[in-house]
């Protein structure tokens, strides 16, 4: 059902996960490939934030590999996890930002923790960070002072500040008006062409995904996936994943995923 | 019939188990993050104020009160018996013994415990944790250490100003209101406090309450659901929790003392 890529950077296996008697994932098989922008799609409760919970080691799956950069981060020790996730970014739905803290101090946070670099120098790379996604004159900040779009800027520069070779976004669209939007999916492609890093995109919108995507990752009623080219997906033998491509509302199929959702939802065993 | 009562309260053991696994395994770790470098000495200092700066009104008030209250109830009391010149005495043994230390923790819990319950489980709803953990940032070493000791820090201190404010409180009721000698309110103090019974006392207790308060604010912030409720319930649970488990381990403390 899957196209792999070649060379995946991040690959997940045979994945079982649920959260009490909510089965998210029965074998979940999926790739992402190195140095693209990889979109997971799928519908609400189907388990996209919780794929990037899972390279990120936050979360460990009941059964299978989840393997990053060559490691399979299901068997590592939190103290290896804490090495692994140097090569990771992660911006989150939210921001996840300090919200005590200046947009300066928590691009530089991570500068102070892991590098021994100099206050002027690390001063330099904020705000070097900070003009990379756009953002300027907004270093003593709080957080909560941050519009939406500024918010997931300042997240994004955050993920990236370490330079990690992977950045895994949760729902970088959501909320944010048009324009915005344009701007984070812009601001994707430009730091993915210029660093090679591997971005695994989180995304319920349709749009921006065709817009941006090298892979997609579509997660299907059931907790199966469906990965390939875009192109490849929009015209793939599974009526589903057409409609969700294409954004034709199929009427049975919503009907088909809500019943499918329900039965993994009610009387199973974790 | 009998099956599910037996049911619930298995499960209810269960759950108390588990929860006391939890903690233990939570506090070896702030145990463990305190040992160990880096020293987190900006958190630990704001920490200090918020806890301890900003605790000081209502310390130094209660304090007060409660002394005038001691120093009304006493010297009536006393009075029946004409031992009004042992004012002091009974002022200060109270305050230092018990009143002192267990007042200073239920007040403290009230204000600074549920406010980093509240604090950490408002980190925990907004994924910032997950934030520091994907940064290669242990979240107990950062956020939970530093509050947890900084509750020890400021607990004693809190308890000896909430004690001196008390002992004035009494020294007022009773020498300026109801006309006791000074000399003898303050000889009376004086002759009666022993530092090994009752100083000492005092102070470990304040030290075992500090720990106690940090460790369940912490704990229950941490382990909150990730919900508005969930913040909610974390906060008003470190308050029972932790006024319970205070008024039990000051009967063992004292118990254990010999007094």
């Amino acid at each position: 059902m899957a196209t792999a890529p070649a060379d995946p950077h991040v690959l997940l296996e045979a994945v079982r996960m649920a959260f009490g008697n909510r089965e998210v994932f029965r074998r979940l098989d999926c790739s992402f490939p190195r140095g693209r922008i990889s979109c997971v799609l799928g519908g609400s409760g189907s388990g996209k934030s919780t794929i990037l919970r899972l390279i990120g080691g936050l979360i460990r799956p009941q059964a299978g590999r989840v393997v990053v950069d060559g490691e399979d981060v299901t068997g590592l020790s939190e103290r290896a996890l804490v090495e692994l996730r140097r090569k990771i970014g992660m911006m989150f739905q939210g921001g996840a930002l300090l919200d005590a803290e200046t947009v300066f101090d928590n691009l530089a946070f991570p500068l102070r923790e892991h590098t021994r670099q100099t206050q002027t120098e690390i001063a330099a790379r904020v705000r070097e960070t900070l003009a990379a996604v756009g953002l300027r004159g907004v270093d003593d900040l709080l957080p909560n002072e941050l519009s939406g779009g500024m918010m997931r800027r300042v997240a994004l520069a955050r993920a990236l500040i370490m330079r990690p070779v992977i950045c895994l976004c949760d729902e970088p669209f959501s909320g944010l008006d048009p324009v915005s939007v344009r701007l984070i999916e812009g601001l994707f492609q430009r730091v993915n062409a210029e660093s090679g890093i591997t971005m695994i995109v989180v995304s319920h919108d349709v749009r921006s995904t065709r817009r941006i995507a090298d892979h997609i990752v579509l997660l299907l009623p059931g907790g199966e996936a469906v990965e390939g080219a875009p192109d490849v997906l929009r015209e793939h033998a599974d009526a589903r994943v057409r409609a969700f491509l294409t954004d034709e509302v199929d009427s049975a199929a919503v009907e088909a995923a809500a019943r499918a959702a329900e039965e993994r939802t009610v009387g199973r065993p974790a | 019939m009998i099956r599910r009562p037996i049911e619930a309260v298995g499960r209810a053991t269960l759950t108390f188990v588990a929860e006391l696994g939890g903690i233990a395994r939570f506090a070896a770790a702030v145990v463990r993050a305190l040992l160990t470098p880096p020293v987190r000495a900006r958190p630990f200092l704001n920490e200090l104020f918020k806890l301890g700066v900003l605790s000081l009104v209502i310390i130094c008030v209660s304090g007060l009160a409660v002394g005038m209250v001691l120093g009304l109830q006493g010297y009536n009391t006393l009075a029946r018996f004409g031992a009004e010149q042992s004012l002091g005495a009974v002022v200060g043994l109270s305050l230092v013994r018990e009143l002192g230390p267990v007042l200073t923790a239920l007040l403290t819990t009230g204000r600074a415990g549920s406010a980093t319950a509240a604090e950490i489980g408002t980190m925990v709803t907004t994924q910032q944790l997950d934030g520091l953990r994907m940064m290669s940032v242990d979240p107990i070493d950062f956020v939970v250490a530093p509050r947890a000791l900084a509750m020890v820090a400021v607990m004693p201190l809190l308890g000896a100003l909430f004690i001196v404010c008390g002992i004035f409180g009494g020294y007022f009721v009773g020498v300026h209101l109801m006309g006791l000698d000074g000399g003898v309110y303050l000889s009376s103090l004086e002759n009666s406090i022993d530092f090994h019974d009752d100083v000492a006392q005092s102070l470990v207790k304040t030290v075992v309450f500090g720990a106690l308060v940090g460790l369940i604010a912490t704990w229950r912030g941490y382990a909150s659901v990730p919900t508005s409720a969930g913040v909610s319930t974390a906060t008003t649970s470190t308050v029972v929790v932790s006024s319970v488990t205070i008024l039990l381990f000051d009967y063992v403390i004292t118990s254990l003392w010999g007094v």
